[in-house]
């Protein structure tokens, strides 16, 4: 929204560029910038995990902690994404409570992992009604230069897959176990400008466009979530083939896991 | 909270005795309240829906005003008693996304660029709910636009499918959203067949995530004739009085 430092003429370039069949930094439409994972690397997390792509700059931990499960699931453990645009990522970010845009992309991120049952929530009860573990998954965006949900996505999967739960500091086990992860839900996004479709757009695309979609697949390449954004709209002819890319896209993302 | 029924589709039948691709009864009045300069009150099934359109109106802050167009503001409310479990009153993470995608999903057909500096101000409560809530007050906001007299290009028309026992639905009710595998919320401009609103929670396969759109889409073109003929029936008795 009022994020838009960029002038008109560099909006006017980058739909120029992409209406020749170009873009810039000279990727294709399906192109992702560079993409990097590091996992392990926030020695208080149960599990973490730093994703970069191209100059976005994203780090999710996870934090475990025993409480008490929700009264209509007394068998089953519990999930909360939480996501922080913290004010030194962008000019546009601004301190305090999460914004829409920062629940969005919580949410975004925490219903593919949950609709892909990444995450047994059964294997997380210690106790049926009494004790269950409770896993937090903060993300905290660090450089925005576009597309924070894949790459919030992807940190998050791969803190996930590297966390181990607290047993011995919480003295409910002997030793600390593997955090079990069934399935690798991943994000991927595009973008519609000027009647293009582009994947992984960077912040100055973001801002030319009025539309983006997301769609998370997962392994077997089931979809596990989706989410327009965006004032536009999409041709109803347009979505399958996006679905189609993206399931694609995300199988080359989780090799990077 | 209820326990899950065995079954939530029996031979092709559903609970509430419906088919797969069948929407629930709705009934729509457009102009319902006094003081809004338009507004819509939908009986969906279950859900009861009133949205509720001031404006175009100066845009407060200012320092929300565009010079360029008018700004919407969407805002989804449920009631405290619109459920089973009394929801907390005021705005939570859900709503807030929801308000967001909603804003969303009107704005390709509202012609803001005729009203700079200004707001066009959407309130929706949720009063009664039982699945399908977002859809329906997308569905009760465009009508109350139109009956603000804002210029539009066309009316949004939403619904939602899913997937509950292993086959794909139109408009779930709430079992089958509790207990079913998949939930798809779809807002389109029926005539010209563009999306303005897609998410889904849950797991669907490739093909059953196209079979839902193909359902979305149907359901939209019985919700838009419902639409329009809530506008024209409040102009026909508005010419009688």
């Amino acid at each position: 929204m009022s994020e838009n430092i960029l002038s008109e003429v560099r909006r006017d370039y980058i739909y120029r560029l992409i209406k020749n069949g170009d873009r810039i930094g000279g990727r294709k439409a399906d192109e992702y910038r560079d993409v990097s994972v590091e996992t392990g690397i926030i020695a208080r997390a149960e599990g973490s995990a730093r994703v970069k792509i191209g100059n976005t700059d994203v780090l999710a931990g996870i934090k475990a902690q025993i409480g008490e499960p929700f009264p209509d699931t007394p068998d089953k453990g519990v999930i909360i994404t939480n996501a922080e645009l913290v004010p030194l990522a962008s000019p546009s970010f601004e301190a305090g409570p999460p914004n829409e845009n920062g629940v969005e992309l919580a949410r975004v991120v925490d219903k593919g992992i949950r609709g892909s049952h990444a995450i047994e929530l059964e294997k997380l009860c210690l106790e049926e009604g009494g004790k269950v573990w409770i896993i937090f998954i903060d993300i905290h965006i660090l450089d925005h230069d576009g597309n924070l949900i894949d790459a919030s996505a992807l940190a998050s999967m791969a803190a996930l897959t590297n966390t181990k739960l607290p047993y011995v500091r919480y003295e409910v086990g002997e030793e600390d176990e593997a955090l079990l992860i069934k399935d690798t839900p991943l994000a991927t996004t595009c973008a519609e400008i000027g009647g293009e479709i582009v994947f992984d757009p960077c912040l100055d695309e973001e801002d030319a466009s009025n539309i983006e979609l997301t769609v998370t697949t997962n392994a077997n390449g089931d979809i596990s979530g989706i989410q327009k954004r965006g004032a536009g709209k999409i041709p109803f002819g347009d979505i399958s083939q996006i679905v189609d890319s993206s399931r694609r896209l995300a199988g080359e993302l989780r090799k990077k896991l | 909270m209820q326990n899950r029924p065995e079954k939530l589709i029996n031979d092709g039948v559903r609970l509430d005795g419906r088919g797969p691709d069948e929407i629930r009864p709705i009934k729509i009045e457009a102009g319902v309240l006094n003081r809004a300069d338009g507004s819509c009150y939908i009986e969906w099934g279950g859900n009861k829906v009133l949205a509720a359109v001031y404006g175009p109106r100066e845009a407060h802050p200012r320092h929300l005003q565009d010079s360029r167009k008018a700004i919407i503001k969407y805002r989804y409310n449920m009631a405290s008693f619109s459920v089973e479990d009394r929801k907390r009153p005021g705005p939570d993470r859900r709503s807030v996304e929801i308000s967001k995608v909603s804003r969303e999903a009107l704005a390709p057909v509202l012609m803001l660029e005729y009203f700079p500096r200004s707001s066009i101000d959407i309130f929706v409560e949720i009063l009664q709910a039982d699945a399908g809530t977002r859809t329906t007050g997308i569905t009760a906001a465009s009508v109350a636009l139109a009956d603000a007299g804002i210029p539009m290009k066309n009316l949004v028309s939403a619904i939602s499918v899913g997937k509950a026992d292993g086959e794909v639905i139109l408009d779930l009710i709430r079992e089958e959203d509790n207990y079913g595998e998949a939930d798809m919320p779809v807002a389109m401009i029926t005539e010209t067949g563009d999306i303005t609103l897609l998410q889904m929670d849950g797991n669907l396969t490739g093909e059953e995530f196209i079979k839902a759109l193909n359902f979305a889409k149907k359901g939209c073109e019985s919700v838009y004739k419902l639409q329009r003929r809530s506008l024209i029936e409040k102009y026909e008795k508005s010419c009688s009085d």
